[in-house]
This record gives structure tokens, sequence and C-alpha cells, in this order.
């Protein structure tokens, strides 16, 4: 019926998640400039995939499952990227009262 | 499909509505993401009101992020992975039908939330006792920075707070949960509820891992 996760496969999951947060703690320690964000962000993306596809299964899921769980980071990412492109272009042509 | 021999094989906890246990199950799965769906962007607009004002006042986020202590967040960091360890074990033991080993991870996964929880109280003690809670004293050690720093901390009290109320009410759900599979409620054939907590409690916790990030290490 359904799937059933191996223990291990949960411990490795649980151990990854562990030494993930270790490293983003230990990176950010170190002075990247402007490129600490990019870096606990990747970290930070990985750590949620391993959560959202082996913890909630969602890579053992039906196809509705995964295109469901897909778009609310989809959606996401359409109002952070047009809320962002308006912000940051608003001094962009100078014009009076932009 | 005869209607007696459907009715003869009908598991009791098969609705009348659903042809298949398998069918139930994914129908409720789908729904359960549904929610979750609306629930990433509820939590969204905290992020996207975070991104904006870190661009505007980078310099003052970058200083009042110094207020938090790293190893608190670290600490609560593993304790919650550690809480989603127990809940996605908790929910292999309902599939398998192991009954005790269930009601020790459920029970383990309430206790780790609540260490979770305890951590989060003597933090925001410390914010109280330092003034950085938003409004009228509102104490920051750089008059230049003050405003920034405040908009900081409003967005890590909404943050942390609204994530807090969700495993608050979390906890409240477990409980009842505990009592059902203590009676032998789970088993192989029916194990939703365990199923659909764990994606909720899965979700609380990757919320924490982009606040920790965003919050505690600048």
């Amino acid at each position: 019926m359904s799937h059933i996760a191996p223990k291990s496969q949960l411990y490795t999951v649980f151990a990854a998640l562990m030494v993930l947060t270790v490293v983003t703690v230990l990176i950010s320690r170190v002075d990247l400039g402007s490129f600490n964000l990019p870096v606990a962000m990747a970290v930070a993306v990985t750590k949620a995939l391993l959560v959202i596809l082996i913890f909630m299964e969602v890579k053992y899921s039906p196809r509705l499952v995964q295109v469901t769980a897909a778009s609310g980071f989809l959606f996401l990412g359409i109002m952070i990227l047009y809320t962002m492109t308006d912000y940051l272009s608003r001094n962009v042509l100078g014009v009076a009262g932009r | 499909m005869s209607h007696t021999t459907a009715d003869a094989a009908h598991h009791p906890a098969l609705q009348h509505h659903f042809d298949t246990l398998e069918q139930q199950q994914n129908a409720s799965t789908f729904g359960m993401w549904t929610f979750l769906v609306t629930e990433v962007l509820f939590f969204g607009g905290f992020f996207m009101a975070y991104i904006l004002y870190r661009w505007m006042y980078n310099a003052s986020f970058h200083e009042a992020s110094h207020e938090l202590n790293v190893w608190l967040g670290l600490f609560n960091t593993a304790v919650l992975i550690g809480s989603s360890l127990t809940m996605a074990l908790a929910v292999r033991a309902s599939k398998t039908g192991e009954r005790s080993q269930l009601v020790m991870f459920l029970i383990s996964t309430l206790v780790l939330g609540g260490v979770f929880l305890g951590v989060k109280v003597v933090e925001y003690a410390e914010k109280f006792s330092h003034h950085l809670v938003p409004g009228p004293h509102f104490q920051f050690h750089d008059a230049a920075l003050k405003n920034g720093a405040e908009i900081y901390f409003s967005l890590y009290f909404g943050m942390t707070g609204l994530h807090a109320v969700h495993m608050i009410l979390g906890g409240f759900v477990l409980v009842p949960l505990i009592v059902m599979a203590a009676r032998g409620k789970f088993g192989p054939a029916w194990y939703t509820p365990i199923e659909l907590f764990g994606l909720y409690w899965h979700f609380v916790d990757i919320v924490w891992i982009f606040l920790f990030p965003l919050l505690y290490l600048m």
C-alpha cells in the first residue's frame, strides 16, 4: 500500500540535517562578503528539500501531491520576485515622482 | 463492483464515498498539502517583508541580529530537527502497526516541542529585559540604526511568534493523537491523522530551517 521508510533512511536524513545545521553556523562565522546570504540560503533550501522529499514523503507521493507541494513555493517565488523587481527598480529611471 | 461484496469487505475506517483506503488516504494527503500551500504563503508574507526591510535597513539588521544568542538558536534547531525525526519514526510505526513505538515517538515529539518552546520563553524574557521589544520602551545602543533595529525585532517577534503559535497548536493536536494511539486506533489500514499531523509538524520544522539563518546568522 503506502511507502514505509526504512529506519536507516530516516536516521541518515536526520544526520545530514544536523551536519548541514553545523555547517551553516560555521560558514556564517567566515566573512564571505555578499556571498554569506546565498550560501546560507542554499544550505537552508537543501535542508528543506530533505525534509519535504523524505520526511514528508513527497518523493513517494502521487504526482498530484508533488505538483501541489511545488505550487506553494512557485507562488511564493512569484510574490517575492515581482515585489522586489518593483522596489529594486524604482530609482532606475530617475523620473520625478518615480 | 457488487454492492454486497463491497460492503462485506468494507474496512470500518473506509468512508462510503471512497472506493479504497488508498484512494481515501491520497485524498486526505492532497487536502493537507492544499492547506500547507496556504501556510507557505501565510508565512511567505512575513518572509517577503523581511527580505524587503533587510534590503532597506541592511546595517541595522546586521547589528540587531547580533543581539540574538546563536547558541540557543542552534540548540533549538537541533531540538526541532530531532522532533521531526521522532515524528517521521512515529508515522513509520503507525504504518507498521507497532503501537508502543508509535506512542513513544509521539510523546518524544511532544517533549522536544516543549523543550523548544521553553528555550523560546528564555530568549523572549531576555529580549524584554534588554529593552529589545518594539514599542515605547525600545532601546538600541546605536541611535543611527535604532529605527531599522526596531523593524528587525518587530519581524523577529512576528515570525518566531507565529512559528511558536503553530507549535503550541501542534501540541494541542498531539495530545489527543497520543491518547488515540495508546488505545490502538491506528494501524497499517488507517493511520491518516498521524500521517497528516506529521506533514504539519515537518512544515513547522521547515519554517524554522529558514528562520534560523535569516534571524540568527547574519
